[in-house]
């Protein structure tokens, strides 16, 4: 593998995880539990987008074969998309929602922070942009999960029944391939292997300080690396694609 | 002859798309204007990731440009240094409070923001301390919604990053 292939791996890889989980977030669009809510989400939703856009227009840079970002966005088959799975999962209920967002923020903090220290411009450039606006997604989402956890009998129970559906998507999102192997050689990419175990403490003390019970081993659940995908990403895609794919040489 | 000074100041009647008070030059979204007799470059920063205002942005500097006579035009978006709200003028920031939009009141780098204990924010329009926020996410991705406690209007207030 080139480092020029792995370099377009790994940028699919974090513009295909934010597209996803932004068009997941935006499905609560109008459907939010309040007005508040329903705008937070929205907006939190924007700026994956915004950040799923810059990585995808420097992905298909990087590929240099003519495509714009649109072009990685709504002319791939699921095979093609290299999104983590947890992402794709459905919304659930708010708590539900609310939980993979704390993953998910808690995560990302780690990983831009991370990924801005290393030796790629643009890569640099967009994670110091995205860090700013995942502290606030991550303070919204954390205070979420306390206040579910130590609400009512009913919140902690969709709280818990969320945990159990989305735990074991969440040790996918540290595992590393050739992609990882080839960039971190050269100081491009993050190495992972180093955020699990302080990923593992913060969100141990969000869900012990949230009253939910952690197993002790969970299955993890694996692919997304390799293309595999869990069946929901085909309707997700299904929605997102019809239109360009109807009309592709439409202008907005 | 066309020189960088000349240039911001005809992008400085473009107004923010959303915040028509103040302009996109007073934002901080310019970053630099590099100049070769008929062809002009335009850097530029988002504010948030996924501002819609951004291509709005684009679209009013490339029709103010053609106005004026320049023939090549580029835009180019860069994301570092990230866009912070101490590029703010203090000018920019009374023209958001007269609007009726709390502008922000600390630096990105006072102690107070740094340890997420924001301080006070004062009503825009009868300038009471006595407020609370109501969510961090407002009407757009740079604004938080507040209340005061003591007119009891609800207001904007434009988040310091």
């Amino acid at each position: 593998m080139t480092k020029q292939e792995a370099l377009f791996n790994y940028t699919l890889r974090l513009g295909d995880t934010s597209l996803i989980l932004a068009q997941r977030l935006s499905e609560w669009t109008g459907h939010g539990p309040f007005l508040e809510e329903d705008l937070a989400l929205t907006n939190i939703a924007l700026d994956i987008f915004g950040r799923a856009k810059s990585l995808l227009e420097y992905a298909a840079k990087v590929e240099n074969k003519g495509k714009t970002e649109d072009d990685l966005a709504f002319f791939r088959n699921d095979r093609e998309y290299f999104n983590a799975l947890i992402t794709e999962q459905p919304n659930g209920d708010y708590a539900k929602t609310i939980l993979r967002q704390a993953f998910i923020d808690c995560f990302d903090l780690m990983f831009y922070t991370e990924l801005s220290n290393t030796k790629d411009a643009t890569l640099v450039g967009i994670s110091q942009k995205s860090i700013k606006e995942i502290t606030y997604h991550k303070r919204h989402s954390f205070s979420w999960v306390k206040r579910f956890g130590n609400g009512t009998e009913e919140s902690l129970t969709r709280l818990q029944q969320g945990f159990d559906e989305l735990w074991p998507f969440t040790g996918e999102l540290f595992e590393m391939n050739e992609v990882d192997e080839v960039l971190l050689k050269d100081g491009l990419a993050v190495d992972l292997s180093r955020l699990k175990a302080v990923w593992e403490k913060e969100i141990g003390d969000l869900l012990n300080e949230s009253h939910v019970q952690i197993p002790e081993s969970t299955y993890i659940q694996t692919g997304s690396r390799k293309g595999l995908h869990s069946e929901h990403l085909g309707y997700i895609l299904a929605e997102m694609q019809s239109l360009p794919r109807m009309h592709p040489t439409a202008k907005w | 002859m066309e020189n960088k000074e000349t240039i911001r100041n005809l992008l400085h009647q473009i107004p923010d798309p959303e915040i028509p008070v103040i302009s996109i030059v007073e934002l901080g979204v310019i970053r630099d204007v590099l100049l070769d007799s008929k062809n002009i470059e335009v850097i530029i920063t988002p504010t948030y990731s996924g501002c819609p205002a951004m291509k709005q942005m684009e679209d009013d500097i490339r029709k103010k440009l053609i106005e004026a006579g320049f023939e090549t035009i580029k835009i180019t978006t860069v994301y570092a240094p990230a866009w912070t709200t101490d590029w703010l003028s203090e000018a920019a920031k009374e023209k958001l409070r007269k609007y009726g939009i709390a502008p922000p009141e600390e630096s990105t780098t006072d102690k107070s923001f740094l340890s997420h204990q924001p301080k006070n924010i004062t009503c825009p329009r009868c300038k009471s301390k006595n407020t609370a926020m109501v969510s961090q996410f407002g009407s757009t991705a740079c604004k938080a919604l507040y209340k005061c406690n003591d007119c009891l209007e609800a207001f904007d207030y434009f988040k310091c990053i």
